[in-house]
């Protein structure tokens, strides 16, 4: 048995002594990375030293075929060349360098409990700031006592979301048109008030994570519509019509966002008349919508190409009009391709809400900005971003999923 | 019998490409029509003028008594009186077989929905597939597939069927069950324009045959007289080919 033995090529025979002597090398190469055991060396050495444990343990376990099914699960995946050993390799010890430290700074060493920057004394995140911030970050500068009616508004709008899943099919095409054409303006006249009683709050008081909600959603329910209607547009035999829709989009595809919103929030007023007013809010909620309906019709209107001719031709052969043959055969087939690039379109909208920041509305994004270079609490841009970017991960993941769920269900091929 | 469809002097150029010259072609009513000849010789193109999924340049076409030209309001109308089947089915994929046929009953003809649902199960059955009804398109085969784009047509009760190669895309051994189908309908009494490769069913059905070669009508006759002696040379030609 010792006679097969061969220290650099591993073979079946001796299988469990080269296993074993691979795992050992690879242990102590890995024990190495997080205690520095031979730090004794020089730097260069010492710097090595662990890759090539490594590097030679996973060569000796390196063995084809060898019954143990763990092992040949490794060796297919992570360890079937000297080269893919080597990433692997680096990929393992990027993971143990990179994650205690990132766990401590946001778990182990942060502070949770307190109410001044003062409290925070451990090396890692002051979540105190959140904490404290919390209200502002989700209502803006929306008056304290009134935050309620934002409450009110959003479980509302859950709970007639709920609604919509659990009554009848029929019932639930009524809940859907009041969702829609309704309840935004149940919604918006509870937050800004001024009526039955409740007390006027101006859109520049509102802000925060909500205001993130308020803008995506009208921006979502108006520039699905319109992106509709632009991309049959521009498929149409009308000259009139297909032109004036080539031109929309590719205008308010060709502007920087920010820009658009820039002239909606300061030049679009001066070329009103005195006496109009148009709430700031309004007007970037309706440039949002315009610069995103670009996008959407260019979306909808690859999935218009890829339907065959046939199924207009079967349309049409049934008698069905322009509107009816798109209503009923086109559209559903269209969108249904074309979810995920709809999905894209509005997790880049909702992405999209903090550069409302340029015209001095401040959503989530904008409050932590401002709570940032607030003189009791500067230094805590890193938790205020991390926590923002949580935020958006959960809001975009269940969005991404959601779309994803959709897909599913709409898939009628096999 | 009176006259259904009356085509006079048709033409129709893509481009520079001539495919229709100066047809000229009545159809009495329940009258069966075989339309033959090779590949591009303007087959498809003419049945498909007769609804107006193509529209010709010059001369008149007249369906059931209304001129189809630009000027043709409701050419919805028109087109809910004349079926069609076509080569690759054309079912709405995100349909069941039973939503493919009540669609346009419940949308254009404002059938109610019961109603229309009735129809579209006797239709099915006729076409032998009525337990497929709650199935998708993409779960049936091609004989089927195409039987149940038979029964969608059907179900707008229409006066004239078309069908541009409805065996054409299928497998050799699904053309029987649909050729069956469209046997039952002809016997049933519909006036059919076909255009098919399928001679025998042109023998047991038609009642004339029209032969087209290069967007035009070469020969047209009664069916026995058609194949027992053409008189056309590119006739003969094409029968020897193709029998």
């Amino acid at each position: 048995m010792i006679k097969n033995l061969s220290l650099l090529k591993p073979n079946r025979e001796s299988l469990h002594v080269y296993v074993s002597l691979g795992a050992a090398f690879f242990i102590l190469g890995i024990a190495d990375v997080t205690f520095n055991i031979f730090e004794f060396f020089p730097i260069w050495i010492s710097f090595f030293i662990p890759l090539v444990l490594c590097f030679y343990g996973l060569h000796l376990i390196r063995i084809e075929f060898s019954g143990i099914k763990i092992l040949d699960i490794l060796n297919k995946n992570i360890n079937s060349n000297w080269f893919n050993a080597i990433l692997s390799i680096f990929a393992i010890f990027l993971l143990i360098k990179s994650i205690p430290p990132i766990l401590d700074w946001l778990f182990f060493d942060a502070t949770f409990i307190g109410s001044k920057k003062e409290d925070c004394t451990g090396d890692g995140a002051c979540w105190v700031f959140i904490n404290v911030w919390f209200e502002r970050l989700m209502y803006g500068l929306y008056p304290i006592n009134e935050i309620w009616r934002i409450n009110a508004a959003f479980i509302g709008l859950i709970l007639i979301v709920g609604l919509a899943f659990f009554v009848s099919a029929k019932i639930k095409n009524y809940v859907l048109i009041f969702l829609i054409f309704v309840y935004p303006f149940i919604m918006i006249s509870l937050i800004s008030g001024g009526n039955f009683g409740l007390e006027w709050v101006e859109t520049n008081a509102w802000g925060g994570l909500a205001l993130t909600f308020i803008i995506s959603i009208f921006a979502l329910t108006f520039c699905f519509p319109v992106g509709l209607f632009l991309a049959l547009g521009r498929r149409s035999s009308y000259p009139v019509i297909k032109y004036a829709s080539i031109g929309f989009i590719e205008f308010w595809r060709g502007v920087p966002l920010i820009t658009v919103l820039f002239m909606a929030s300061v030049m679009f007023p001066m070329f009103l008349p005195e006496d109009t007013y148009m709430d700031k809010l309004v007007r970037v909620i309706i440039a949002i919508t315009l610069f995103e309906s670009a996008y959407m019709a260019e979306v909808v209107r690859g999935g218009l190409q890829a339907l065959p001719r046939g199924q207009y031709d079967a349309g049409k052969s049934l008698g069905m009009g322009y509107w009816r043959m798109h209503l009923l055969i086109i559209m559903p087939q269209a969108l249904k391709l074309v979810i995920p690039g709809i999905a894209n379109t509005f997790l880049a909208l909702v992405k999209d809400t903090p550069l409302i920041l340029v015209v001095g509305l401040l959503e989530l994004i904008g409050m932590i900005d401002m709570a940032k270079t607030n003189p009791k609490w500067l230094g805590f841009a890193a938790e205020g971003y991390v926590f923002a970017g949580f935020v958006f991960w959960i809001i975009c993941y269940a969005m991404s999923r959601y779309s994803i769920s959709l897909e599913r269900k709409y898939k009628t091929d096999r | 019998m009176s006259t259904i469809i009356e085509m006079k002097e048709v033409n129709k150029w893509f481009g520079d490409f001539q495919v229709l010259k100066d047809i000229n072609l009545d159809v009495q009513e329940k009258q069966k029509i075989v339309v033959c000849g090779p590949s591009g010789s303007g087959k498809s193109t003419l049945i498909r003028c007769i609804n107006r999924l193509e529209e010709h340049q010059k001369g008149k076409i007249v369906v059931d008594g209304n001129e189809l030209s630009e000027k043709t309001k409701d050419i919805e109308k028109i087109r809910a009186e004349v079926g069609m089947v076509f080569q690759q089915f054309n079912l709405f994929p995100h349909l069941s077989i039973l939503d493919n046929c009540t669609l346009a009953p419940i949308w254009v003809k404002k059938t109610p929905k019961k109603q229309a649902e009735e129809l579209a199960m006797k239709q099915l059955e006729q076409v032998q597939i009525s337990d497929q009804a709650l199935k998708f398109p993409g779960q049936l085969s091609g004989g089927q597939q195409q039987r149940a784009a038979l029964a969608r047509a059907l179900c707008m009760e229409p006066k004239i069927m078309l069908f541009d190669e409805p065996t054409s895309a299928l497998d050799p051994e699904m053309i029987k069950e649909v050729l069956d189908a469209m046997v039952n309908l002809a016997k049933g009494g519909m006036t059919m324009i076909v255009v098919t490769h399928e001679m025998g069913f042109a023998k047991e059905v038609a009642d004339e045959v029209v032969f087209m070669d290069e967007g035009m009508i070469v020969e047209r006759a009664k069916t026995k007289e058609f194949f027992a002696n053409p008189k056309n040379e590119r006739t003969k030609l094409f029968l020897s080919q193709i029998l």
